[in-house]
């Protein structure tokens, strides 16, 4: 099975009000809307994307492969819904860093194999303006390293744990199963 | 770990046999009669797309001998709890956010994206990672018109999203060990709000034993902390003299007294959903409503939990007083609170309503206050947000 790589680049997209701060407790309903709840076509979800989030509703138009989405505090509270996670990988974005998430979006993101990582000082560094929107950044999955390559400033991300990142590494958590139990 | 219990609901559920169908193709689930479907955000479909989603899980159901409880039966966590699968010590997952309202009766309920349950249909295990715990110490007691609606609002407001972020919780406190199932069902349903994981309310009186032993085959004894277990943080309430509350557009945790807002114009009422759709929540309503009428031009929806609660309702007398009052009494589900089976709110349209979220565009493009039964009843009859006692 193909393992994932640690390693990320790309561009990002600071996820923020009309005064520039990063908008908190974005919900389950805000990222993917419960009217479009019966799609099961991954490749049907990436246009409702942010689709109900003011300021924000053409972003599947803007989205490119690869990008990073900068997001604040309890990103994708509410619902269980994996549509909301599906939504980002059916952009194919690359990754979501947030000071924290909901408690069952951040399951439901790194057992597809998405990866949903937390950076405690994230408010502070857009309010500072080290991360703005365009900037390319890489992160380091694995040792929770961040890098802004367009400013050139460094900055650290809560790693994984251990049970997460074997999760994130094996593709996602059926792949992993597949290591774990030797019957399935 | 094990699970005791896993499910999927017509919302998530579709995407569960997709998955399966995929990564596990003819294999046989882990243990049909642990696994469950329950529908009930779409129900009767009003919709092909939904009528087509319980077909595919009626179908794998029929193929796999697992047991559904189909569009008549009401909001799946509540049917757990009345169908004696989901008791306490029991973990049970599922594709409902709100499934920590099993903590009601000491069970640690964990809601799921349709990965994860697919994954535990065929393995019935999952990974947890153990939360911290938060003890909330709630001083004091409080009576109507404050209910347990208005407590928990209030704890809400008082944790917001913040202190309670992916912990879990133990409610402490005479408010709480006096609590019905009911009360227990409100006050857990909005850990979820708090942003935690799961909460518990360990101490009970016997009268919670007798309401639910009809659910049991075992006695109910819930789990207790132990003597030398750490809490991350020890958070003391007063509750003493608590007034009816209610959370305005368009976060939960924008928690205002009911006197602050006299004035404000509703359009529409809903009284249901999983955090207020039991016969006790009803019963509240009709206290307020009977013998009156809903104001001209306001429409109030009713949305029993369950198939259960609607016999109750039916046969106290309940649905009768909440009817002659003008109420439009709808089949049990999820109905007021997703894009569901009775209706949305218009642009313009203020909505008061039992249920738990409030979000933007969550219910239709109008605004929704939260609110207890009887607030949500008073303010139909006056058409603006208003306490029984302004009656």
């Amino acid at each position: 099975m193909a393992e994932k790589k640690t390693i990320h680049k790309g561009k990002i997209w600071v996820i923020s009000d009309v005064q520039g701060n990063l908008i908190e407790n974005i919900d389950t309903d805000q990222i993917y809307h419960n009217a479009f709840l019966h799609i099961t076509e991954l490749s049907q979800m990436g246009q409702y994307a942010l689709s109900n989030l003011e300021g924000w509703k053409d972003f599947s138009k803007k989205a490119r492969p690869g990008d990073v989405l900068v997001v604040g505090r309890n990103f994708g509270a509410g619902s269980s819904r994996q549509q909301a996670v599906d939504c980002f990988i059916s952009l194919k974005i690359g990754m979501i860093l947030a000071p924290s998430f909901g408690a069952i979006y951040f399951r439901n993101a790194l057992n597809s194999g998405f990866p949903v990582m937390k950076c405690s000082i994230l408010k502070e560094l857009v309010r500072e303006k080290k991360l703005e929107t365009e900037d390319e950044i890489q992160v380091d999955i694995l040792e929770g390293k961040g890098l802004n390559l367009s400013k050139n400033i460094s900055f650290q991300i809560e790693p994984m744990s251990s049970v997460q990142f074997d999760i994130f590494k094996s593709g996602n958590l059926f792949n992993y199963g597949k290591t774990i139990f030797k019957d399935i | 770990m094990e699970l005791d219990v896993r499910s999927a609901r017509d919302f998530g559920g579709p995407n569960v046999v997709k998955n399966y169908e995929r990564e596990y193709s003819d294999l046989p689930l882990a243990d049909s009669k642990k696994t469950f479907f329950t529908f009930d955000l779409c129900v009767p479909a009003s919709s092909l797309k939904y009528a087509d989603n319980q077909q595919i899980c009626r179908h794998f159901a029929q193929k796999h001998d697992v047991k559904v409880f189909d569009v008549n039966k009401g909001i799946g966590s509540h049917v757990l709890i009345e169908e004696g699968l989901a008791g306490a010590n029991a973990t049970v997952v599922g594709t409902d956010s709100h499934l920590n309202i099993l903590g009601a009766v000491g069970c640690f309920g964990q809601g799921m994206g349709d990965v994860d349950i697919t994954f535990a249909f065929r393995t019935g295990k999952t990974w947890f990672e153990v939360p911290e715990t938060i003890k909330v110490l709630l001083k004091g007691r409080f009576s109507f018109p404050a209910t347990a609606k208005d407590l928990t609002l209030f704890i809400l407001k008082e944790l917001g999203t913040k202190r309670a972020a992916l912990k879990a919780m133990e409610f402490y406190g005479e408010s709480v060990r006096d609590l019905s199932l009911a009360g227990r069902i409100t006050l857990c349903s909005m850990v979820t709000e708090m942003a935690g994981v799961t909460g518990f309310i360990p101490e009970f009186e016997n009268s919670l034993r007798e309401e639910i032993r009809g659910f049991y085959k075992t006695k109910f004894i819930p789990p207790q902390a132990d003597d030398d277990c750490s809490y991350s943080e020890v958070i003391e309430i007063s509750v003493e003299g608590l007034t009816p509350l209610v959370a305005v557009p368009f976060s939960p945790i924008n928690v205002k007294r009911v006197s602050e807002l006299q004035g404000a114009k509703i359009h529409s009422g809903f009284i249901g959903s999983c955090t207020n759709g039991r016969t006790e929540d009803f019963a509240l309503a009709a206290r307020v409503l009977k013998g009156k009428k809903v104001k001209e031009g306001v429409m109030l929806k009713i949305v029993p939990a369950t198939a259960l609660v609607y016999e109750e309702i039916l046969r106290q007398g309940i649905l009768e007083d909440l009817f002659k009052a003008g109420a439009i009494i709808s089949n049990p589900g999820c109905g007021g609170c997703a894009d569901g089976h009775i209706g949305l709110t218009g642009e313009g349209e203020v909505q008061i309503s039992t249920g738990n979220r409030n979000f933007a565009g969550k219910q239709g493009k109008g605004e929704t206050y939260l609110a207890s039964p009887a607030v949500v009843a008073a303010s139909c009859i006056l058409g603006e947000i208003a306490s029984p006692e302004d009656l």
